[in-house]
């Protein structure tokens, strides 16, 4: 094995940390390491993915059958609604700037991030936010039930929780802009000599057009709320039709944040499986300029694309077509993305440990919901499954299928680097096929129900559906429990347990990341690099 | 004309139905096996889904079929480029690996061949987008209809008004008639459960119906899958869409957009019917609204007004009140023992019922029930449950409500 520096020490006895390095609870709470924030950036969202994923099985479980059994309608909704919520601001997208903390210094030979102690700052707020959303059960009336877009009038029904949930998403939201001016500046003004931002790892590029994202759209969220809440509680009428608001004003202020959001959660796991793929290929990327292109195709597209999610509001025949084509066009960038790694595996020299395994996972899957994707661009076909499972389907095969199983793949790519360990990998293997089967069980047959006309966010269904709503809970609780495999794996690792890694484990890596020992000493890149 | 091509190229295809019936076959099988015997008697519903129905549904409009053609035309498209793809990239998986010893290229650019995946994904696109497009704009037509029906959406149940034609100023509320323990399973469900009303919307066979759609609460949506119509009610605003059904029968569809507690629970059921059904349904009607008018005037005795009113709150009041009238504290309070409207002098409960209490789910029945029928659920809620005997005004007149109006 090719390492470049010595394997074998451990990193606490290195040379060039140990002498600054803060213990106990201080290291944490006052963290600046962008390591270890990386890290409680990671178990967080691992801890929000298990929280999402209970409320997400205690659903399944009410729709095992027809009728009421376990859950009245108002709590139905206040799950439906939370699990929406903490998948995606708990979940997914502080698991992608985890990575982005861990990874990105290491990629480009930065010593650290640019914002030490606001990259602090902007973790801290996600256990605020998350315990507002938690806590907002435990409040009269509990969680909001208006569903995870919060549209209006329904959201300014609900009770204080709507409030809870509207604070969290402004503390979340603050949190995310942070992070993305930590990254922005990080990768535009850290990169070692001789790092030209076309020589830099895909991962650091679909970060740095993910973070301008952010800064785009997350304060349009936080208008859309305040709007909510001054229309609760101060007077106003922004969606009040009565008093000279328009109550699709929210929608369309809601999907102008909400379409690009898709692509904050996707283009960093575009940016992992790029890694993966040509290190298990042993062969360069194919076509890494226009992964570049096509990754900011993508984002530009994803502002001009919002109102597809709005077809069944009634728009007028034009605005319907308009929004139809761009939205089309959309698959063109992503499918050159997915033709540039089948076309990198080609005539490689391919093995198949579990980061490639759910790097293929990926683009096999994704693609799938890519297609349905496509499918509901039409605006006629989007019209009929419209807010049915069809839709439900299609977005979990993206998110899941997609941005979750990136990070895995890249959370078995790199722990050997943050951990200093390999993981088991016949557990890994084995967890990534009892996810991929069971993922597949949970969502396929939605495709069916909401082709059949099965609404979406139903407590109750007509008992024609219950074959597939049965098969689905089966899958959704095999996907969970496969989720334990998964955590075991890591805490082993974490515990030092395994096989020590190798500098560079994976024959085929390329990149910074792998010129330093395993795991990453405390402090990396002190002197930058020369890359050239 | 181009739409009926369209459409009669999608019927005219029977490999998709046998295809389609094989496939439902097989997987019908495996999962009546998983399910067991407890869904086993369930028949396909009349209008409504069929057990563990694959694809759309047949449809029974224009628009409907071309929906279904579009959609053949898009799966069959993408699943040829999905077996492309992925059969270059399985072939690579099997024969490219190392453990068969083969050794990588090194090549990672190739002008010409991104070009090309560029280039061709586009024209398909515009292919795809082009036969959509004629539907977009026929779906959106909805001008020279013979019959124009507004429906409004509450929560949680449909409003009807015919606007011209033979049943002119007919209107009527469409609420679930699915009995509370089907739902709580303490009785058998039906086939039809959770997507049957007391009201049925009717409608002519082959005539142009327009239904312009609203809502008086919150966000619902209208949507009839064999009609191939969805339209979102939107409180406050006019949205217009159409349908010609082009045979007789009962089709069903439920409230696409979430509306709060009871989503589940506001199916739409379309009766369509000859013209002459129709005509004699409309007279009918008609004769029946003459009756049944209320007269404000007349004083009501607390009997009638209490028998009257029990009805009316089970219609609207008792999916948050609950029929015991204990609420569901805090989003929904309690009128049993309420002193601050109920068991208090009756110009507050008036306003309330009246106006409702904007920024809460206590909804505006001005529109929905006349004064009548709100004098009657007032007196009801004031000498029902534990309210009997106590607080000010026990009898509400109908007139007391005009007074308010």
């Amino acid at each position: 094995m090719s390492s470049v520096t010595a394997d074998h020490v451990p990193a606490s006895h290195g040379h060039d940390d140990h002498h600054d390095m803060p213990h106990g609870w201080r290291r944490w709470l006052f963290a600046t390491n962008h390591k270890d924030i990386g890290t409680m950036y990671l178990i967080f969202s691992f801890l929000m993915l298990l929280e999402g994923g209970v409320l997400a099985l205690l659903l399944r479980t009410e729709l095992f059958a027809p009728g009421l059994q376990f859950f009245q309608p108002e709590l139905f909704n206040q799950f439906t609604t939370m699990h929406g919520l903490i998948m995606i601001f708990g979940a997914i997208m502080p698991a992608f700037v985890g990575f982005a903390n861990w990874m990105i210094p290491l990629q480009i030979g930065a010593s650290d991030m640019a914002f030490a102690r606001m990259n602090n700052f902007s973790f801290w707020l996600l256990p605020v936010g998350a315990t507002l959303f938690t806590a907002s059960f435990f409040v009269p009336g509990g969680a909001t039930a208006s569903g995870w877009t919060m549209y209006a009038p329904l959201s300014l029904q609900m009770g204080p929780g709507m409030d809870f949930a509207i604070f969290a998403v402004h503390i979340l939201g603050a949190s995310s802009i942070m992070g993305a001016i930590n990254i922005i500046v990080t990768i535009l003004g850290m990169r070692a000599p001789g790092m030209t931002l076309m020589k830099m790892p895909l991962f650091c590029w679909t970060w740095l057009i993910t973070a301008y994202l952010l800064i785009a759209v997350m304060p349009v969220l936080a208008a859309a709320v305040t709007m909510l809440l001054t229309d609760r509680h101060f007077g106003t009428a922004f969606f009040n039709a009565a008093a000279g608001g328009d109550p699709v004003l929210y929608q369309h202020v809601f999907w102008f944040f909400g379409h690009p959001e898709v692509y904050i959660m996707i283009l960093p796991a575009f940016g992992i499986v790029s890694a993966i793929v040509p290190a298990f290929s042993r062969k360069p990327l194919f076509g890494y300029a226009s992964m570049v292109y096509a990754t900011a195709a993508i984002a530009i597209l994803s502002f001009l694309v919002w109102a597809h999610h709005m077809f069944a509001t009634g728009m007028p025949v034009t605005g319907q077509l308009y929004f139809m084509y761009a939205t089309m066009l959309i698959s063109i960038p992503t499918g050159v993305k997915i033709f540039n790694w089948v076309a990198t595996m080609w005539r490689g020299s391919l093995t198949f440990e579990t980061p490639m395994l759910f790097a293929i996972g990926f683009i096999f899957v994704f693609t799938i919901g890519g297609f349905t994707g496509l499918i509901l661009a039409v605006a006629p076909i989007d019209i009929a499954v419209h807010d049915t499972y069809y839709v439900v389907a299609h977005f979990h095969y993206v998110l899941v299928a997609g941005s979750l199983f990136a990070l895995f793949g890249g959370a078995y790519y790199w722990l050997p680097k943050w951990t200093g360990r390999m993981y088991d990998e016949r557990l890994g293997k084995l967890h990534f096929w009892s996810t991929m089967i069971s993922f597949n069980i949970t969502f396929f047959p939605m495709h069916f129900l909401g082709l059949a006309g099965m609404p979406r966010r139903y407590v109750d269904y007509a008992s024609q559906f219950t074959d597939f709503h049965q098969i689905a809970t089966i899958g959704a609780f095999w996907f969970g429990l496969s989720q334990i495999i998964f955590m075991y794996v890591v805490l082993k690792a974490y515990a030092g347990k395994g096989e020590p890694a190798a500098a560079k484990p994976w024959e085929g890596a390329e990149g910074l990341e792998w010129t330093v020992p395993s795991p990453a000493p405390f402090h990396t890149f002190v002197t930058p690099p020369v890359v050239k | 004309m181009r739409l009926t091509t369209i459409s009669s190229f999608g019927e005219g295809t029977p490999y998709f139905e046998v295809s389609m019936k094989k496939l439902r076959g097989v997987l019908g099988t495996s999962a009546m096996l998983m399910a067991g015997a407890a869904s086993a008697q369930v028949q396909d519903m009349p209008g409504g889904p069929r057990v563990n129905q694959l694809n759309l549904p047949p449809g029974v409009t224009e628009i409907a079929n071309d929906i279904m053609w579009l959609h053949w035309m898009l799966l069959i498209i993408c699943t040829v480029i999905f077996i492309g793809v992925f059969g270059v990239m399985f072939y690579s998986i099997l024969m490219h690996r190392k453990s068969r010893g083969f050794k990588a290229s090194k090549f990672h650019e190739h002008v010409g061949v991104e070009v090309a995946w560029t280039v061709i994904p586009f024209l398909i696109v515009i292919a795809m987008a082009l036969p959509a497009t004629r539907t977009v704009v026929a779906m959106k037509d909805t001008s020279s209809a013979d019959l124009t029906i507004k429906a409004t959406g509450y929560q949680w149940k449909w409003g009807y008004e015919y606007l011209d034609g033979p049943a002119k100023d007919v209107s009527f509320l469409s609420t679930l008639s699915t009995p509370r323990s089907q739902i709580m399973g303490t009785e058998q469900r039906t086939d039809t459960y959770l997507m049957e009303v007391d009201n049925e919307l009717v409608v002519p066979v082959n005539k142009k119906v327009r239904v312009i759609v609203t809502a008086a609460d919150v966000i619902h949506s209208w949507m009839v899958p064999d009609f191939g119509v969805k339209q979102d009610a939107i409180p406050g605003f006019l949205r217009d869409t159409w349908f010609r059904a082009t045979k007789t029968g009962t089709y069903r569809g439920q409230c696409a957009e979430l509306c709060g507690k009871d989503h589940a629970f506001m199916p739409i059921v379309v009766r369509v019917v000859t013209q002459e059904e129709f005509d004699a349904w409309a007279a009918e009607q008609k004769k029946a609204l003459a009756s049944a008018a209320d007269d404000p005037t007349k004083e009501w005795t607390k009997e009638e007004l209490i028998a009257r009113g029990e009805t009316v709150y089970g219609a609207n009041c008792v999916a948050c009140h609950q029929a015991n009238g204990k609420g569901m504290p805090p989003t929904f309070p309690p009128l049993d023992g309420d002193e601050k409207y109920v068991l208090a002098p009756k110009k507050g409960q008036i306003d309330t019922v009246l106006n409702g209490h904007p920024g809460t789910a206590m909804a505006a029945f001005r529109d929905q029930l006349n004064d009548v029928e709100i004098a009657a659920v007032i007196t009801y809620t004031r000498n029902a449950w534990s309210n009997a005997g106590n607080g000010p005004d026990p009898v509400v007149q109908p007139a007391d409500v005009s007074a308010q109006r």
